[in-house]
C-alpha cells in the first residue's frame, strides 16, 4: 500500500542525495544543511511515534535540529548554478521535441488528478493501493515519479540527469523551502504561548461593543491582521471567533452564523495573500520563479487583496444582519 | 492575561523589516514566544520538533523538481513559448483568465494539488506568459519579465484560495463547522460552503480586471513606443 510516510521518506532520499553531492563538493555549509533536514525527513515518523508513545527525547532532538537548521541558513548563499546548457542548445532540443515536452509536465498535474478521483477504487489483491490519508499528495509523489521517468525518456538523458537538474532547482531555492515548515511549528508555539487569546483581549478591550458595524469591522481586520502575524487563517479563525465573532455579533447582535463563518474565513484568505509569513504561497514561488525582489509575488497581489476583502466586507454587513 | 508571549510577534515583526534571513527570524521569535509564556527548554524543543516534522507535506513540491529541470534543459519552456506565438487568438490576458478559471473550478471540486507554482506555474504557465507579452510589446526588460512571473504566481494562488472554499470536504469549511459545533451551533457543511460563492465570483472578476488591466498597460507602451518609432 503506498503510504504519505513512503513520500516523506523519498524526499528525504533526495535531500541526503543532495547534501552527499554537496559534501563531494566540499560546500559545507550546504551540505551540513540539506543532510539536516534529509535525516529529520527520514525519522519523521519516528519521531511522531514515540512523542504519541510518551517519549519526548527524539522531538527534542529534532527540536535541536530545527535550531542547528537556523543557525546554518545565513550561511547559504543562493549559488548562482552555471545555466543548464546554452540557450542555443536548448532551442534546439525545444524545436527537435516539440510538443514531446509537454507530455511529461502535463503528467504530473494529470496523474496527481487520477489518483485523487479514483485511487480509493484501485486495489491489488484485495488491498487497496494508497492509503485513503492524504492521497493527493501520495498522488502528487507518484505523478512526480512517472514524469521524471517519461522526461527522462523524451529528453534521451539518464535518471541522473533529472537529479543533478533537480538539485540545481532546489540549491537556487535554498533555504526558502524551508520556511512554510518553520512557519507552522511558529504558529504552534504562538498558539501554545496564547499570542492569540492576548491579541484578541487586546482588541476586545477598546471596542465600542454596542455597535453591530464597528464589531463587525474588527472582525474582518483581526482575521487580516491575525492572518498576517501567522501566516495562515486557520490559526486566525477559532481566536478571533471566540473573541469577537461568537460573543459579540452571533449572540448580541444577531449575525447569521453561516455567513460570519465563511466570509470571515474568506478575510482571513485576504490577509495570506499579503504576507510574507505564508511563506508557501508567497516567498517560494518568488523564489521558484527567480524573482529578483522576494516580495514580488505580494506585490502583484497586493491591490486584488484589498478589492477582494472590501468586495467580501460589504457582503458580509449586508447579508449577515438581515 | 500574559503579554509578553506578544514580543514573538515583534522579533518577526522587526526581523522581516531589517532583512534579517527569514528562517533565523522565524525560530527566534518560536524561541521568544515560547520560553515568555513560561516553555521549560525541554517542553519548547520536542514542541520546536514535533511541529516542524508534523508539517513534512509543504514541501512536497520538491519532489517535482527533478521531472521539470530535466525538461527545462530539454527547452520546455523554449517550447511553451514557441508555441504561444503560433497561437494568434490566445493573448495575455486570456491565458492568464482561462488558467484562473481552471484554478477555480480545480479547487472547488477539492482538486488544490493538481495545479501550482512548481506544477503548472514555473514550466507552462509563465513562459507561456512571457511569449504572449512579448507578442505584444517586443523589447521587455527584466523587470518587466518578473513582473509578469509575479502576476502568473498572484493568479494560480487567488484561484486557489478563492475556490477551495467552496468545497465541502476541505479544511476551511469543516474547520468552520467543528468551531461552531463546540459551541453549540449545528450546521451543514454545504450552508458554509454555499456563503463561499460571493466572494468566489468577486475575487474573479477583480483578479480578470487586473490582468486585463495590465495586458492594456503593456499594450499602451508599445503602442507609445511605436508612436516613437515613427517620429
Amino acid at each position: 500500500m503506498l503510504r504519505i510516510e513512503y513520500v516523506y521518506w523519498l524526499i528525504a532520499a533526495f535531500l541526503l542525495y543532495c547534501g552527499l553531492r554537496d559534501l563531494r563538493e566540499r560546500r559545507a555549509w550546504h551540505a551540513a544543511f540539506w543532510l539536516v533536514l534529509g535525516v529529520l525527513f527520514g525519522a519523521g515518523d519516528y519521531v511522531l511515534a514515540q512523542q504519541a508513545a510518551g517519549h519526548a527525547l527524539p522531538a527534542q532532538l529534532a527540536g535541536i535540529g530545527v535550531i542547528v537548521l537556523a543557525l546554518l541558513a545565513p550561511r547559504l548563499h543562493r549559488h548562482a548554478h552555471a545555466e543548464e546548457g546554452s540557450a542555443a542548445q536548448r532551442l534546439q532540443s525545444a524545436i527537435r521535441l516539440g510538443h514531446k515536452l509537454l507530455v511529461p509536465a502535463l503528467l504530473i498535474p494529470l496523474v496527481t488528478l487520477l489518483v485523487a478521483l479514483f485511487g480509493g477504487y484501485l486495489a491489488f489483491a484485495g488491498r487497496h493501493l494508497f492509503a485513503t490519508a492524504q492521497m493527493t499528495l501520495t498522488g502528487l509523489a507518484l505523478a512526480c515519479v512517472i514524469a521524471l521517468f517519461a522526461a527522462a525518456r523524451v529528453a534521451r538523458a539518464p535518471l541522473s540527469a533529472g537529479l543533478a537538474e533537480g538539485r540545481r532547482l532546489l540549491d537556487a531555492i535554498g533555504w526558502a523551502a524551508l520556511l512554510p515548515l518553520l512557519l507552522a511549528a511558529l504558529g504552534e508555539v504562538f498558539t501554545q504561548s496564547g499570542v492569540g487569546a492576548a491579541i484578541a483581549a487586546l482588541a476586545t478591550s477598546w471596542l465600542p461593543t454596542g455597535s453591530a458595524l464597528a464589531c463587525l469591522v474588527t472582525f474582518a481586520l483581526g482575521m487580516v491582521l491575525f492572518t498576517v502575524i501567522m501566516g495562515n487563517a486557520f490559526a486566525a479563525f477559532p481566536v478571533m471567533m471566540a473573541g469577537i465573532g461568537l460573543p459579540l455579533l452571533i449572540r448580541q447582535h444577531g449575525a447569521d452564523p453561516a455567513i460570519l463563518g465563511s466570509m470571515g474565513m474568506l478575510c482571513g484568505y485576504c490577509g495570506t495573500l499579503l504576507t510574507p509569513m505564508a511563506a508557501d504561497y508567497n516567498l517560494v514561488p518568488a523564489a521558484l520563479l527567480e524573482l529578483r525582489n522576494p516580495y514580488g509575488v505580494i506585490r502583484a497581489q497586493l491591490w486584488s487583496a484589498w478589492w477582494i476583502l472590501a468586495a467580501t466586507f460589504v457582503t458580509m454587513w449586508l447579508l449577515a444582519f438581515r | 492575561m500574559n503579554y509578553w508571549p506578544l514580543l514573538g510577534v515583534a522579533v518577526i515583526v522587526v526581523g522581516f523589516l531589517l532583512r534579517f534571513n527569514p528562517v533565523l527570524v522565524v525560530v527566534t521569535a518560536a524561541v521568544g514566544s515560547g520560553l515568555l509564556a513560561g516553555l521549560t527548554i525541554p517542553a519548547l524543543l520536542a514542541l520546536l520538533g514535533k511541529s516542524f516534522v508534523s508539517s513534512r507535506m509543504l514541501m512536497l513540491f520538491v519532489l517535482t523538481l527533478p521531472a521539470i529541470g530535466l525538461l527545462e534543459r530539454a527547452g520546455l519552456r523554449e517550447h511553451a513559448q514557441r508555441w504561444m506565438t503560433r497561437l494568434h487568438g490566445l493573448t495575455l490576458a486570456r491565458l492568464l483568465i482561462g488558467y484562473l478559471l481552471l484554478r477555480q473550478l480545480l479547487a472547488a471540486l477539492g482538486l488544490t494539488g493538481v495545479a501550482g507554482a512548481a506544477q503548472t506555474v514555473r514550466p507552462l504557465l509563465a513562459p507561456m506568459g512571457e511569449a504572449a507579452a512579448a507578442k505584444i510589446h517586443p523589447g521587455l526588460d527584466d523587470a518587466d519579465r518578473d513582473e509578469l512571473r509575479a502576476v502568473a504566481a498572484a493568479t494560480d494562488n487567488i484561484g486557489r484560495f478563492f475556490g477551495e472554499d467552496v468545497f465541502i470536504a476541505l479544511g476551511a469549511v469543516l474547520l468552520i463547522q467543528g468551531f461552531y459545533a463546540q459551541h453549540g451551533i449545528e450546521l451543514s457543511p454545504l450552508s458554509i460552503a454555499l456563503w463561499a460563492l460571493p466572494t468566489a465570483v468577486a475575487a474573479f472578476v477583480i483578479q480578470s480586471v487586473r490582468i486585463w488591466l495590465y495586458q492594456r498597460r503593456l499594450q499602451r507602451r508599445a503602442a507609445g513606443l511605436r508612436a516613437e518609432a515613427a517620429d
